[in-house]
């Protein structure tokens, strides 16, 4: 099996994995930050999202090839100790129902507001549309993501 | 209260205290009626050996005052496991930052009827848990006046200190745990008026917040210690269907491949002991691969060669259909509840309406799919992993093993979602038939598709309910069900409007199928509440009389009092109905559409209204207005989110949720062909309230059921017309306006 160094959260790291292994399990199973969740396997759910170089990924899609010398961000590594602006966003909102697809809300809402540090309401949701919440926490999404926005500027 | 008669709260808690080797008070308890008074056992002086077998959760009192609940409950996204410590809290007087909460383990032996997490936890702790953290805080108050030579009654207490009302000397309540562990405990504890709460009633995030905004492992999924194996497995690719044969020489020789076997002997061994656990597992062998990591499982599954072989017939969702309404027009029924004479009624009636309603079954696709953790040794039986009935399960994995109960430790996690899928433990059962073979730490993973397509669905279901009018008067009133499988449990029947109609009439009759079903968040009503509320919106229309003024006619002619298996207060109904039209704006806007429903179940009250506008021709539903009563609201912060949640989850699946059978496959198997919904379709909630000093109800399922016949009547507003069938998008003709109706 070939070995892969990848750039995660900062940290050089070495796997010795199958080439069409995704990136979802190499960090579940590999590199244990099982942070970043397993819901569908097949780009839907926006479970698995990561950021690649700054740009929201489903992990579950990418290969290493594709990641190979950009750098990958985890859950794990969006800050030290739960303190970007998303994250407490979503703490003071109090948006977890089971909490199972909010790692990758997070991931997905922050990487948009890289991009788009003020957002308009309908650009929120298209943002955000792609994450399913099968606990229906999307109210408090929207509200934590406008409040981090509100936050961050 | 009217409604409390019914209710029985005064559960006495089973407690024993010790001291701590390191210093500090220890108290054991037990809740529920499961436990018996055991005098003799005391917990354990070392922390490390917390046994729950004989307790089931623990309060931990630190010299330094700090205290930390061993929470009973596991979380599974209902808010149970912050809910339940602030009712300790409370009545121990400690300040909710000086608490910790920690997950229990259950005890899987004493503790036989918990189902863990439930909307329900909340209902059945109200009691015993305040009464546990009164007694903890009563023991520590005698501490100190013994300590002072005073009497008890001379000393308050509060957020942790305790005072000498004479002296207004203080002591800590770390100052005094050691002496307090040496006391009897004491028998008779006054509880706190709803009116002196501090924490419960005040907005409490979520104790794991941290955790799960930081992606630290919480989840069934991320349990797998150093060694661990992962399990994929082969599974009949339909419903009737079994192994045949398969070809596993390439694929043993595959990266990461351990060992690939079949399984299924020992649960049909535990099948033929226990009948009823056919119901949710399927008697054929599965092809296990064994691989080192879930990928590698995954992908071998992929490429194994196999052969199945019919078994039972292979069943259609046409024949699935017929067979209901075969039913329904037949003589079939078990009759759930007769009030008067229905048949009489309706040959006296001056109009009759009849309506049909139907429902297709569901899978519950939490977002963590199913998955499971066992290792097997000589010694003892270790299961880990996210599920709800942790003592069922241990005890059918005893069973099945041939080992003695005591053996098997299950230990809950966080669980991603259960909506009922996680009351039932298949995937623990394979996941020890797998570790027992194998001798080594084995964690199943199901994929999205095996999640979905080896479900244990909502059945499908129909109603049709038929109403007969005489002189502007309902008098009758019959609803008759036909559902897949199974039937409606008998506390339904005396919902609403059972007690409000003279003649009254519940039958039910099922067709049995060899798709696995079962409870579903909201079982039953989850459809039911659509029907009826859409039944009653045409009642209202056809008699020419105000929707909401009709059920608040019905309500008034209830007297709960006269029939004692009417559990819903007709008072607290008019005044969830009466609020919801004041806060909703009810018949006041312009532009807007809007559907009323009203709703009793899991002992709490509901009343919701849907606004829907069209936007380029096309209905949009904005908002839906929710007036809940679930008596005292422990944690208004997270009864929001869970009213909320509900709302979505009702709307979504009334609007998409499709899921049917062809020769025994599923139509549908993950997220690219099943329709969950998503941001943009989620109408705003807005909650209100009702305050009131009644004990706590459930709040997980309640705002669900109704949330389809609330966008059902918005949407025949705005429309002119009226859906027969969920999901509503599989209909997208009738969300084309009828002309005439959208100009008034
Ligand atoms: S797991 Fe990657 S999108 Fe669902
Ligand atoms: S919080 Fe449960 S899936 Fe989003």
């Amino acid at each position: 099996m070939p070995t892969y160094q990848i750039n995660v959260n900062g940290k050089q790291e070495s796997v010795e994995v199958a080439s069409d292994t995704p990136v979802l399990w190499v960090l579940r199973d590999h590199l244990n930050l099982v942070g970043t969740k397993f819901g569908c396997g097949i780009g839907q759910c926006g479970a698995c999202t990561i950021h690649v170089d700054g740009i929201a990924m489903r992990s579950c899609g990418l290969t290493l090839e594709m990641i190979s010398g950009k750098a990958i961000r985890t859950i794990e590594g969006l800050s030290e100790y739960g303190e970007h602006p998303v994250q407490q966003a979503w703490k003071e909102i109090d948006v977890p129902q089971c909490g199972y697809c909010q790692a990758g809300q997070i991931m997905t809402a922050s990487a948009f507001l890289e991009q788009n540090p003020t957002p308009s309401t309908e650009e929120i949701k298209n943002a955000m549309h792609g994450n399913i919440c099968r606990c229906g926490t999307y109210n408090r999404i929207y509200k934590a993501v406008e409040k981090a926005a509100k936050d961050m500027n | 209260m009217a409604t409390s008669k019914k209710q029985n709260f005064s559960r006495r808690a089973f407690m024993r205290t010790s001291g701590l080797a390191g210093g500090g008070l220890l108290i054991g308890f037990n809740l529920f009626h499961a436990c018996k008074e055991k005098s003799n056992f005391v917990p354990p002086a070392d922390l490390s050996k917390l046994d729950y077998q004989d307790f089931n959760a623990y309060i931990k009192i630190a010299e330094d005052g700090t205290v930390t609940i061993f929470a009973p409950n596991p979380e599974i996204g209902q808010g149970v496991k912050t809910a339940m410590p602030m009712l300790i809290a409370e009545e121990l007087d400690v300040s909710w930052d000086k608490v910790y909460v920690q997950q229990a383990k259950l005890d899987t032996v004493n503790y036989q009827r918990q189902v863990a997490g439930g909307s329900q936890s909340l209902r059945h702790g109200w009691e015993p848990l305040r009464r546990t953290g009164a007694t903890a805080k009563q023991m520590l108050v005698n501490a100190a006046a013994a300590q002072w030579n005073i009497d008890s009654a001379d000393c308050t207490a509060k957020e942790g200190v305790i005072t000498n009302n004479k002296t207004k000397e203080t002591l800590g309540y770390g100052d005094v745990v050691n002496a307090a562990a040496q006391l009897p405990i004491p028998e008779e504890v006054t509880l706190k008026k709803p009116k002196d709460f501090t924490i419960i009633g005040t907005d409490t995030p979520n104790v794991d917040i941290d955790e799960i905004i930081t992606g630290k492992p919480l989840f069934g999924v991320d349990y797998k210690p150093e060694g661990t194996l992962f399990a994929a497995m082969a599974r009949p690719p339909a419903f009737g269907m079994a192994l045949e044969d398969y070809n596993a020489t390439s694929v043993k020789k595959m990266d990461g491949v351990v060992d690939v076997f079949t399984i299924g002997e020992k649960a049909r061994k535990l099948i033929a002991a226990q009948p009823n656990i056919a119901e949710i597992l399927s008697t054929s062998d599965k092809v296990v691969i064994l691989a080192k990591s879930t990928w590698q499982a995954f992908k071998a599954k992929k490429a194994l060669e196999t052969k199945w072989k019919e078994v039972t017939p292979l069943e259609d969702t046409k024949e699935h259909d017929d067979a209901m309404l075969a039913l329904l027009d037949g003589k079939e029924f078990t009759t759930m509840r007769e009030d008067g004479d229905v048949e009489k009624a309706f040959a006296e009636a001056d109009q009759i309406i009849e309506r049909t309603y139907e429902a297709p079954f569901l899978p519950h696709n939490c977002m963590e799919p199913m998955n499971f953790y066992a290792h097997v040794t000589d010694e003892r039986v270790h299961l880990v992993g996210p599920i709800q009935t942790p003592a069922w399960k241990a005890g059918a994995v005893a069973a099945m093993l041939d080992r003695k109960p005591e053996d098997v430790t299950l230990e809950m996690t966080r669980m991603g979602g259960g909506f009922g899928r996680r009351l039932y433990g298949d995937f623990v059962l394979e996941a020890a038939e797998i570790a027992d073979r194998v001798r080594k730490p084995v964690k199943v993973v199901y994929s999205r598709e095996d999640d979905m397509n080896d479900g244990i669905y909502r059945m499908a279901t129909k109603y049709r309910i038929k109403a007969g009018i005489k002189e502007g008067k309902i008098t009758a009133y019959h609803l008759k069900e036909a559902a897949i499988n199974s039937n409606m449990y008998g506390l339904i029947p005396n919902f609403f409007p059972a007690g409000a109609i003279e003649n009254y009439k519940v039958d039910v009759a099922s067709h049995k199928s060899n798709i696995t079903t079962g409870a579903w968040r909201a079982p039953y009503t989850n459809f039911l509440a659509y029907a009826e509320q859409s039944f009653f919106d045409e009642l209202a229309e056809s008699m020419n009389v105000d929707r909401v003024q009709l059920r608040l006619d019905l309500l008034k002619k209830v007297n709960p009092e006269a029939d004692e298996r009417i559990q819903y207060s007709p008072e607290r109904m008019i005044k969830v109905i009466e609020t919801a039209v004041e806060k909703s704006g009810w018949g006041r806007k312009d532009n807007v559409y809007q559907g009323f429903v009203n709703y009793y179940c899991h002992n709490t009250h509901v009343a919701e209204v849907a606004d829907v506008v069209i936007e380029d021709g096309i209905p949009v539903i904005k908002k839906v207005t929710c007036v809940v009563d679930c008596g005292i609201v422990v944690n208004p912060l997270g009864a929001l989110n869970q009213i909320e949640g509900g709302i979505v989850d009702g709307v979504g699946h009334a609007l998409y949720g499709d899921f049917s059978f062809k020769d025994g496959k599923p139509s549908a198997s993950n997220f690219d062909t099943y329709r969950l919904i998503r941001m943009k379709e989620a109408p705003i909630v807005e909650t209100h309230l009702i305050q009131n000093e009644i004990a706590p109800t459930g709040l997980g399922e309640p705002t669900l059921p109704p949330a389809g016949g609330a966008i059902a009547n918005a949407l025949k507003a705005a429309t002119g017309n009226r859906f027969y069938q969920q999901p509503f998008t599989k209909f997208p003709e009738l969300f084309q306006p009828k002309e005439k109706e959208i100009i008034g």
